[in-house]
This record gives structure tokens, C-alpha cells and sequence, in this order.
């Protein structure tokens, strides 16, 4: 749908699964779901997070890819692997600063979130969006996003790399970058 | 980089050639055609090998008048075939078709050397095309009679007056 983007506001995750679920009944890969539902830290808290594809604009997982087998579309959609091409070998597993793709064992090939391109293709919004019941994930215009508390910001630092994204992630008011360098965290523990 | 520009990210550029990259596979293309052809030809004017040594195929006795009898000439892997046409006649042929090397063998009337591959027929007197795709006449195998031998001394493919 013109003008539509697909955010995602960790705050409002409440670990229902029911994008997992919806995800994994769609007809392209049924039975496997393409989204991870992330626990923060499963002992101090229940907060979740769902990791859908962030669909970068420079996509590191194609970048990496040895088979060219990652390919991202006009719209701006890094698609799943092409299945002749990849061979499972899952440097986009680790290269991902997201860490969205997976590699599936049974079929040797790596799947991940294509934004339910068969959906959104075609005017309909993703799966996950339509059946979040706190909108965690949502699909709809930006000025419905406007009323939030939280802002949209889709670039993100990953130590020296930046990566600016298709899909927004909604963040606390102040920051317009979000970092999230690994080390950077550990450092303020120890200080 | 060149290297991204050939294997985009993208999936639209995928498939996409442009004019000036397209001009370029032409011309690199066409000269390695050129260089081929005259490597080809170099090599045909220059790397004629030496003449083939002769060697004796039969006597004269063993093969009665329409009898056939294999030999390699002018080396151990070219098969050749010689006919007794008549009481003092003698030919004899490369046995590999011209057209894709299939082995020839006389027809049964013993008139025509015929390749079972694409029905080509060649004549038995001097190895001309009667029929089939072979585009060129069967290499003949030049005989020379040395007292009651046979000996085959040179090949005419037609490609020199022998």
C-alpha cells in the first residue's frame, strides 16, 4: 500500500506469539516462521521483543552473500534467498546486524521476514501487523504514528557501521539514532 | 566497484545490460573469434607434420577380389580400410566419416562405403560423396606396390596434389 510503513514498538509487546503464529501459517512457508520473538532477559523481566526484517536500504546480508543469492526489489524489500542460488552457507546469519535471517536446514536455505511480500505486493498488510493485539507490530500510514509517545527512527549504529532501514523502530522521544553497539553497553556496566 | 555493478543487489539491475556493456561483449567477443581463426590458420600453414612414414598393409595375395581388410595408417589410432575392387585394383580409405567421424563400412553390394550414423554413402572407386551430410570426400590412402606388398605411403585428403 502507497504511503504505509511497517513500525515496530518493542514497549508495546506483550509475548502473545500471535505474530509467530499468523507467520507461520502463510501458504510461502508454511509451518516455519519467520519471526522471532526475543526475550530480553527472561529472569528479571517479561518484556519481548518481535524481530521482523528491518529491510536495511544497504542490505548487509546481500552485501555478504558469496552466491548473489539476496536480492531486494524496487520497493525496497530485501527478499529471502533465491532458492537455485543459495547454498546455505550463512554468512548473511552472521553478518545480519539484526540478526533476522535464518538458515533452514531441511530445505539448505536461508529464509527470513520478505515483509509478506505475496501480501504487501498487492495492497494488503503483513500478516503480523494484522493480528498484533497492541499493535507492537504495525503496518499503517505515519500520521497514525504521530500520536505515540515513542518516535519512529529507522537508522541505527552498529559500532562504525550505520544502517538505515525500510522498517521503523519506535524509540524513546529523545534519540534520533538508536546505537546499538554491544561493546558500548558493556563498557558502561563496568564503569 | 565492478564487481557490484555486474552482481547488483538489486533485483531490477539483475538483468539489466546496458548498450555500452553490451557493444563491449561484441567486440571482445568478435576478437577472440579473430584470434581463433588465425591461431586456426597459422597452425594449418605452418604445423604441417612430417610425411607419414610408410608401411606395408597387405600382400597382394591374401585379399581375394572384393575383400576388405583394416589397417592403421598413418598412425596407430587412424583407422583405414582396404578394398580389392577388381583383380589388380586396389583402394584404400580413412575409415572415419567426414561428416562426424563415425567408422564407414562397405555396403553389402561392396559398391558404396556406407556410415550408419546419418545414411552418407561414398563411392567406392574415389571415395566421393553419393549421399548423406559428409561435406567432404573420404581421405584416400595413397598405395604403392613393392614387389608383392602393399605399402601405404601418403594420405590425400584432397587438400593437396599428391
Amino acid at each position: 500500500m502507497f504511503g504505509y510503513e511497517f513500525f515496530i514498538d518493542p514497549s508495546r509487546c506483550i509475548g502473545c506469539e500471535s505474530c509467530v503464529n499468523a507467520c507461520s501459517e502463510c501458504e510461502t512457508h508454511r509451518g516455519q516462521s519467520m519471526i522471532h520473538l526475543d526475550f530480553i532477559d527472561r529472569r528479571q523481566t517479561t518484556a519481548t521483543v518481535p524481530s521482523v526484517c528491518m529491510h536495511c536500504d544497504d542490505p548487509t546480508c546481500a552485501q555478504v552473500c558469496p552466491a548473489d543469492a539476496i536480492k531486494k526489489t524496487e520497493d525496497g524489500v530485501v527478499q529471502s534467498s533465491l532458492k537455485p542460488r543459495c547454498v546455505a552457507c550463512s554468512n548473511c546469519v552472521l553478518a545480519c546486524p539484526f540478526g533476522i535471517p535464518k538458515v533452514m536446514l531441511g530445505p539448505e536455505q536461508m529464509m527470513k521476514c520478505d515483509m509478506c511480500y505475496d501480501r504487501t505486493s498487492e495492497g494488503k498488510r503483513p500478516m503480523c501487523a494484522t493480528v498484533c493485539p497492541s499493535q507492537a507490530l504495525a503496518y499503517v500510514p505515519p500520521e497514525e504514528m504521530r500520536g505515540r509517545r515513542e518516535r519512529p527512527t529507522n537508522v541505527f549504529q552498529f559500532g562504525n557501521q550505520r544502517v538505515t532501514t525500510k522498517v521503523f523502530m519506535m524509540v524513546p522521544g529523545e534519540h534520533v539514532t538508536l546505537s546499538v553497539d554491544v561493546v558500548d553497553y558493556m563498557w558502561e556496566q563496568e564503569a | 566497484m565492478l564487481w557490484r555493478e555486474e552482481f547488483s543487489l538489486h533485483a531490477a539491475e539483475e538483468r539489466y545490460v546496458a548498450r555500452r556493456q553490451f557493444g563491449k561483449f561484441l567486440v571482445l567477443s568478435s576478437l577472440g573469434m579473430l584470434a581463433g581463426n588465425v591461431w586456426i590458420l597459422v597452425r594449418s600453414l605452418l604445423g604441417r607434420g612430417p610425411a607419414p612414414v610408410g608401411r606395408a598393409v597387405a600382400r597382394t595375395g591374401d585379399l581375394p577380389v572384393g575383400g576388405v581388410k583394416l589397417f592403421r595408417f598413418p598412425e596407430d589410432y587412424d583407422p583405414c580400410l582396404l578394398l580389392r575392387t577388381a583383380q589388380d585394383t586396389y583402394v584404400a580409405y580413412s575409415q572415419k566419416c567426414t561428416h562426424l567421424s563415425c567408422a564407414v563400412y562397405p555396403s553389402n553390394d561392396g559398391r558404396r562405403l556406407e556410415c550408419p550414423c546419418h545414411e552418407g554413402y561414398f563411392s567406392v572407386e574415389d571415395g566421393r560423396v553419393l549421399q548423406g551430410p559428409p561435406p567432404r570426400p573420404l581421405p584416400r590412402i595413397v598405395l604403392e606396390r613393392r614387389g608383392d606388398q602393399l605399402w601405404a605411403t601418403g594420405v590425400d585428403d584432397g587438400s593437396t596434389e599428391s
